[in-house]
């Protein structure tokens, strides 16, 4: 006999894991982010940003879209079992590096120091195109959007300057020029 | 003004127009009110069973062995938790059902009201789709809907979930017109390419297998005849899951039996090395591949299924058809016969080696066992049952574990729907509750549940069922004391330390016959087993046969521990070449 002790097969070499933007149209309805949310969970795909709100007042319908890393095969996967849920009603993928397509994330930074640090900060943050949403003269609130890791960069550097609360949204996408999804 | 309905109402109006003729349920206090309505609708008769998961496995029996959908009726809270196990055990096997299932007032829903339970949350990763009505406005659309997600496209469980208050509500009641598009989820869009491709693989094949499943069986009838057809036509061997016996003739020369990790030598060894494989419905369980990176490993590979996410979700196939099975099948058979005339004959030369290999593989009689004349071994026990039922329309059940796979490999089934066992899940309890449901769709049909003696206690209360409505289903005991598959793997991966598999103080299945109202058979002695079969056959009402066999048999051939399908170990009898390591077996 063999020395594994069970008569599951072993794990197989996959593929090399890449990140993956998945977007799906659903139904805004009672129930349906756990049905898209439970599919990772219950097979074992991992979620590292989602962002949902409903996009189409009249026909109902939400824009959900998912940050998820996987091998080729478990990309197509996650794409073939959303596509199976009922209130699903297109799906689409893109990597990370895709050129075509923006992704955007959106930060709102709470920096409480003194009205020197907060200039600092917003310079730091200039590439970014800061908006200051609230401001007091030892607080302010700044909102800007960027890439997961550009806003990873900036919490490091605001950080010494008086950051004391971070709130992020999950990636959003949008194809560059006149193509639409589908 | 139209006239109003209450929700109950609408519950039976709706059945009636889905022609359902039985429902398999147990009241409680969330869905009196649907109770209350039965009376005035005479075409649909309740099933009464006694567990609510024997109710979930009775509409499976029905389901799986008339083609149609089962229908379930349980209560809230624990109504709809013992329910899981058979959404599930559906789930898996694509088994059509629809559970309506009572829910606490919308008032109390998120209260922890007495009885509730979050049975759309609880049910969502074991069903197609769920709904929760919390108006009764949508009571109508969403129980036609739930008809057509479990029973279009790969079929499989839906439930609805029915606040109290809603059964009460009024509400209008039309028939929908139009079958509403599920945001396309019907895959029947397949092209001329695909097949033509599959057919320029069959054609160069010179080692091919058809390697057929469940899916054919779901396909209908119809998708059986087909592909009797396409497998007379090329002259190719098939094998089959577990599932899906029967929809090729168990007794023709071209099948070679099931395959996977308790299949035949010929039919692991063939899936091994042939040049094109034919998946027709199956989907690559891992009890059928054995070790991934060796499945198969010199084949063309092409799957034909309905469920596109089955396709490259286990083994990346070189041609995939997202289709229904019989349509597959009918467009390939019409345009075999339309483009190549003498391709039958010119293709079975070229396969000629590739059958003599198979001979020499099937001369192995890797289901042979040492046969004994002081105790029944239970493959003697099946191979017997089969010999003096084949003559007639018999339907097996299972239970699941080695009872199950004997059956499998001992009982041979000529036409679809007549086997119906728990595969995906492994439901041990399965067996016995299919039975009632498939006696129920077929009064006629001798029904045999081929059981072990641990798992037919799982749901043993269901015998009440079967004597209520005077259903004479036949359980077939394999009894060896043992959880035989646990004490199995046991002996071969545990060193045979025997933990908790052994049945101490199991009950007298004859005074539980009795008690239960039917009739009780046992046999010790292989030589009296004929006459008490025969027995069992002739009597008109149910009866539980407790044949006790050899305690220590086990279920060869096996492939074990994630190994290949050509490293199988074979019977006893075959003892000497179980130490040939991996190497010297893919010599064979």
């Amino acid at each position: 006999m063999a020395k594994a002790k069970s008569a599951y097969s072993v794990p197989t070499k996959g593929g090399k894991p890449d990140t993956h933007i998945i977007v799906v149209w659903v139904d805004n309805e009672a129930g349906v982010l756990a049905r898209v949310v439970g599919l990772f969970s219950g097979r074992g795909y991992n979620i590292e940003s989602l962002a949902v709100a409903e996009i189409d007042f009249k026909r109902n319908i939400s824009r959900v879209t998912i940050v998820t890393t996987g091998t080729p095969q478990v990309i197509d996967q996650i794409k073939l079992q959303l596509k199976k849920l009922v209130p699903v009603h297109k799906v689409a993928d893109f990597k990370r590096e895709d050129k075509r397509v923006i992704f955007k994330e959106m930060a709102l930074f709470k920096i409480v120091s003194s009205e020197k640090n907060i200039k600092k900060s917003l310079n730091a943050c200039k590439t970014f195109h800061p908006v200051i949403l609230d401001k007091t003269n030892k607080s302010a609130v700044i909102q800007i959007t960027a890439l997961r890791r550009e806003i990873d960069l900036m919490m490091k550097k605001l950080k010494p300057l008086g950051l004391v609360s971070a709130s992020r949204t999950g990636a959003v996408a949008m194809t560059r020029g006149a193509d639409i999804f589908n | 003004m139209p006239k109003l309905y209450t929700g109950a109402e609408i519950v039976f109006k709706c059945l009636e127009d889905q022609k359902v003729e039985y429902i398999f349920g147990y009241p409680g206090g969330a869905v009196l009110p649907i109770y209350d309505e039965l009376k005035n609708h005479s075409s649909i008769k309740h099933i009464l069973v006694r567990h609510e998961q024997g109710a979930g496995h009775a509409a499976e029996g029905y389901a799986r062995s008339s083609g149609k959908p089962g229908v379930v009726l349980v209560t809230s809270g624990p109504g709809a938790t013992n329910v899981v196990t058979a959404l599930t055990d559906a789930y898996m096997d694509s088994v059509p059902l629809v559970c309506i299932s009572g829910q606490v007032p919308t008032h109390l829903i998120g209260t922890d009201a007495f009885q509730e339970c979050d049975t759309t949350g609880i049910t969502r990763p074991c069903t197609k789709h769920n709904w929760l009505v919390k108006n009764i406005d949508d009571l109508p659309r969403i129980l036609h809907e739930a008809f057509h997600v479990a029973t279009s496209g790969r079929p499989g469980p839906v439930l609805v979930d029915i606040p109290k208050d809603i059964q009460f509500a009024k509400t209008k009641y039309s028939k929908p017109k139009f079958e509403k598009k599920l945001n396309g989820k019907s895959h029947n869009k397949f092209s001329q390419k695909e097949i033509d491709q599959l057919i320029d693989l069959i054609t160069k094949a010179k080692k091919p297998i058809f390697y057929t499943g469940g899916g054919v069986i779901n396909s209908g009838p119809k998708a059986s005849e087909a592909l009797r057809e396409l497998v007379h036509l090329t002259g190719f061997p098939i094998t089959s899951t577990l599932q899906g016996l029967g929809a090729y003739p168990g007794d023709d020369h071209q099948f070679l039996g099931m395959l996977g990790m308790h299949g035949t030598y010929e039919a692991n060894n063939a899936m091994h090395d042939c040049d094109l494989l034919i998946n027709i419905g199956a989907r690559f369980d891992d009890r059928i591949t054995g070790k991934i990176d060796e499945f198969s490993p010199k084949s063309k590979k092409v799957h034909i299924d309905i469920d596109p996410s089955s396709i490259n979700k286990i083994i990346k196939v070189d041609l995939s058809v997202v289709g229904d099975v019989y349509e597959v099948i009918k467009s390939t058979i019409k345009t075999i016969n339309k483009k190549k005339i003498n391709f039958a004959k010119s293709n079975k030369q070229q396969i000629s080696n590739w059958w003599q290999q198979i001979q020499k593989w099937r001369s192995k009689d890797s289901l042979g066992f040492t046969n004994s004349d002081v105790t029944i071994k239970p493959q003697f026990a099946v191979q017997r049952l089969y010999e003096l039922t084949k003559n007639q329309d018999t339907y097996i059940t299972t239970e699941v574990g080695q009872h199950q796979m004997w059956a499998a490999q001992h009982y041979k089934f000529n036409k679809p729907n007549r086997w119906m066992t728990s595969g995906g899940l492994g439901t041990m309890g399965y067996g016995l509750p299919a039975a009632v449901g498939v006696q129920i769709a077929h009064p006629k049909k001798l029904v045999i549940d081929i059981a072990g003696e641990a798992s037919v206690l799982m749901t043993m209360q269901e015998m009440s069922t079967a004597i209520q409505y005077n259903l004479p289903i036949k359980i077939f005991i394999l009894n060896n004391q043992y959880m035989g598959m646990v004490r199995q793997w046991q002996e071969l991966l545990h060193e045979k330390n025997y933990s908790e598999s052994y049945s101490e103080a199991l009950p007298d299945f004859i005074k539980m016959a009795e008690a239960y109202g039917c009739k009780g058979i046992k046999a010790t002695d292989p030589s009296e087993l004929d006459e008490k079969i025969q027995e069992m056959i002739d009597y008109d009402g149910p009866v539980i046969f407790d044949c006790h066999v050899d305690p220590t048999e086990n279920c060869f051939p096996m492939i074990p521990s994630g190994k290949p399908h050509n490293q199988m170990i074979l019977g006893p009898k075959d003892k000497d070449e179980n130490k040939i390591t991996g190497k010297g077996k893919s010599l064979v």
